[in-house]
């Protein structure tokens, strides 16, 4: 029964940005711009009291909820005790994350002025938005002190872009002919684009709508000279947003304590803009994800020489003639060799492959004189294959049409053996380079940002937060916008977790395994907020209680937990007002649950996600109510569950402390709900529409 | 880029194969590959650093040399570039061997 510890503590729903500490091993000499030193004296005692309070939180939380467990719950309505319970356990795991991310969380030094001399390219990225805001973040991005070129990556490739672009000087990029009927995996394609047809060493990465400040590379660029720093990224903070912020657009919690305890732990991660990212270590990234797609593609190749083999091998020429046979075995060990040399790794690619066609090779030679006029016939039909791979970056559908092509004929065991042979070579290790083999930023996901940067640790890169805002951004204004921002991240997390799980990658330290998980656990929440609204409904209308226990047993426990954890965020929060990201954190949770059902579909099942480009570029009106409905029906349901329960009361067949106990819940419910009525009576930022006036 | 033994042509690139040394690798390969020789080592002996340009220009070549009905391997790789080799997942394409001699010790 605590949705308060829970809502109370809630992490990193508001996506913001990494930092690390870096593994001293890998140092080459250069000066260390970073260490973890708290910089005023203010910052060391709530370092020590956010440790303290961290440890006093979850000893508590432990005892509460192994109460809970042990000895409270109401067996007769296991169908709500249950799944409370383990919404409250839900909750205290977010809570052990939340605390792991503090336990170092501090500011770090300024890092050393940048040395002259280093290459940069500042890539603004756009696909909707309009000219005139991206002409604003075009000039301030001119007007960036340290030398660097600038360039807009038009992803809609629109003439008065270009317009745009060439009247100020800067460069413009847009997706060549060679994407043409190819996936275009929106931003992260657009910057992979970008990255081939640029040479800087260093990339500062902004969205259409963040306004840089001339010092961003100043401020930042020092990092780079620890070689192992591959990321340095900064707060996204926006100036169209009223001091009551009722879309919860600023996130001071996660571009602040959490990202900062992320870096702590070396692992605070790219959140998309206002970054600034090293070109080697994306190539490298690159390079490494062709290499296992590469092997996919070899493996699935094995796979299809396998089946032509057998098949081959059941015609009755090869059960004719011992020969034919004994090549056509000979082949197939080769063949599972090969596939269990590629599984393993115990070979390289391309010795495998290499053997493997001198086998085939010299077999073929051996059976020419005996097999003549198959062979003509065979040559015809193996002719008609495509084994033409294009370009690289599908190099998986291509073979799987190679693959089923040759596993739909008939072919002669001569036949089958060149076939295998044509189809070996096809993949072979020999993938073109140019064009766009390299797709440096993860395309697995809609948010590539938290996804590269996950390889980019797990091939032991660090990372760094600066928290300094250098970039002013522009938010979205209507809450349907804001729905689909945070709908695409939530989507974006939940596909990281389920394609690229942090627990699985063996390059990743522990604790940034459990950061990164903890960013994907605090997306389940909506599930567990069903749960928090049902319980006191449920007990109001029907009397029903999931926990068993006197009221004092209740309390003895909770309460300690409740106000513990509060003040941890209280402190952890250095007096920030992150209420209103409390309150979404709960009121989204159709949002959470979408996204987690859409991105499940969308990876087992192939299900498109229905993702949609944030539209940043202005109000217009009132939001409708049919986007909030769910949660009005939860409102609803609250108010009446009340009615009903004080009826019963009045009635004497309602228990007094438990309808006070689910009153007061129902009462905290509603508080946070109401969050939606300011966003949906907000109609954007007016304020900043008379000053802009000024300003241009 | 020298002879080296049973008709391998052993090309020896030095100092920093970087977006710099890179299109070298890649012009010494294709010329090779023209005049006829196929089987190619790559000795890495004499390079002390190496970086994704540089490792582009390796596929590049093995694409080349295997178009050609050859190969490509690698020999003599030192610290750094058998890490970076092992951090891009390289090493599971291209072998890195010892030696020259070894590399085509099946040839």
């Amino acid at each position: 029964m605590s949705p308060w510890s829970w809502c109370a503590v809630k992490s990193d729903q508001t996506r913001v940005l990494p930092s690390g500490e870096i593994d001293d091993s890998k140092l080459d000499g250069l000066p260390q711009p970073v260490d973890q030193a708290p910089t005023e004296r203010g910052a060391t005692a709530r370092f020590i009291a956010v440790r303290i309070l961290v440890l006093l939180t979850l000893i508590s939380g432990t005892i509460y909820i192994g109460w809970r467990w042990l000895f409270s719950l109401n067996f007769d309505a296991w169908w709500i005790a249950i799944p409370l319970v383990l919404a409250e356990t839900y909750a205290l795991i977010d809570v052990f994350f939340f605390g792991f991310t503090l336990w170092r969380a501090k500011s770090r030094p300024a890092p050393p002025a940048p040395p002259p001399g280093l290459t940069v390219d500042v890539f603004i990225t756009t696909y909707n938005e309009e000219i005139d805001i991206v002409r604003r973040t075009a000039q301030a991005a001119k007007r960036i002190r340290y030398p660097h070129r600038t360039y807009v990556l038009d992803d809609g490739n629109r003439p008065a872009m270009k317009a745009m672009a060439g009247e100020l000087g800067i460069g413009y990029i847009t997706r060549g002919p060679g994407w043409e009927n190819r996936p275009l995996h929106a931003k992260a394609g657009n910057l992979n684009n970008a990255l081939l047809q640029t040479d800087g060493e260093f990339l500062l990465i902004l969205d259409a709508d963040q306004v840089p400040r001339p010092q961003i590379l100043d401020r930042t660029l020092g990092y780079f000279s620890k070689r192992t720093i591959a990321l340095v990224q900064t707060p996204q903070e926006f100036i169209n947003v009223p001091d009551h912020d009722p879309l919860g657009s600023q996130a001071p919690l996660f571009y602040g304590p959490i990202q900062q305890g992320k870096d702590g732990w070396n692992a605070a991660f790219f959140c998309g803009s206002n970054a600034i990212l090293r070109r080697e270590a994306l190539m490298q990234l690159g390079i490494s994800r062709y290499v296992i797609e590469l092997e996919e593609a070899v493996a699935t190749a094995l796979r299809g020489a396998t089946r032509v083999l057998r098949r081959a091998r059941r015609r009755p020429e090869a059960k004719a003639d011992p020969r034919v046979a004994a090549a056509l075995d000979e082949i197939r060990f080769a063949v599972l060799a090969a596939r269990r040399a590629v599984r393993d790794h115990t070979e390289s690619l391309a010795t495998v492959t290499y053997r493997l066609q001198q086998t085939i090779t010299r077999v073929s030679e051996e059976l020419v004189g005996a097999d003549l006029a198959l062979i003509a016939q065979d040559l015809e039909a193996i002719g008609e294959l495509n084994t033409e791979t294009s370009a690289d970056f599908d190099v998986l559908s291509d073979v799987g049409s190679n693959v089923d092509a040759l596993t739909a004929r008939e072919l002669s065991p001569l036949g089958a053996l060149s076939s295998v042979q044509k189809l070996l070579r096809s993949i072979d290790v020999d993938r073109d380079d140019e064009a766009q083999p390299l797709m440096p930023l993860a395309t697995i996901s809609v948010t590539e940002d938290m996804a590269t940067s996950m390889r980019l640790h797990d091939m032991g890169w660090g990372s760094v937060y600066h928290h300094e805002t250098l970039a002013d951004g522009l938010a979205p204004e209507d809450l349907g916008t804001m729905m689909k921002q945070r709908l695409r991240w939530a989507q974006g997390t939940i596909q990281v977790m389920l394609r690229e799980n942090p627990w699985a990658q063996k390059g990743l330290s522990f604790p940034q395994r459990t950061l990164y998980f903890a960013t994907m656990w605090s997306y389940l929440s909506g599930f567990a907020a069903l749960a928090f609204f049902a319980a006191p409904i449920i007990f109001l209308v029907g009397g029903v209680l999931p926990v068993s226990s006197s009221a004092l047993e209740f309390f003895l426990r909770f309460l300690p937990y409740l106000v513990i954890s509060q003040l941890l965020f209280f402190v952890a929060s250095r007096g920030l007002s992150t209420w209103r990201g409390q309150q979404y954190s709960l009121a989204l949770f159709p949002i959470w649950i979408r996204s987690v059902t859409s991105a499940v579909a969308n990876v087992w099942f192939g299900t498109p996600l229905g993702f949609v480009v944030t539209d940043k570029s202005g109000p217009s009106g009132r939001a409708p109510l049919r986007l909030v409905w769910p949660q009005l029906v939860v409102a609803i349901l609250l108010v009446i569950a009340t009615i009903v329960g004080v009826i019963r009361l009045v009635l004497g067949i309602g228990e007094p402390i438990g309808t006070a106990i689910n009153v007061g819940w129902v009462v905290f419910d509603l508080i946070i709900l109401s969050v939606l009525v300011h966003a949906v009576r907000y109609r954007g930022y007016r304020a900043e529409e008379k000053s802009e006036g000024t300003a241009a | 880029m020298e002879d080296g033994p049973g008709g391998v042509v052993v090309l020896k690139p030095e100092g920093r194969l970087n977006m710099v040394a890179a299109p070298a690798v890649r012009e010494a390969v294709a010329s090779i590959v023209e005049g006829g020789r196929t089987k190619i080592a790559v000795d890495l002996r004499a390079v002390e650093f190496i970086d994704s340009s540089g490792l582009g220009a390796l596929i590049s070549g093995l694409k080349t040399a295997r178009q050609a009905g050859g190969d490509l391997r690698i020999a003599g790789a030192n610290d750094q570039v058998r890490l970076v080799l092992s951090l891009t997942n390289l090493e599971r394409v291209l072998t890195p061997y010892d030696t020259v001699e070894n590399a085509y010790g099946d040839a």
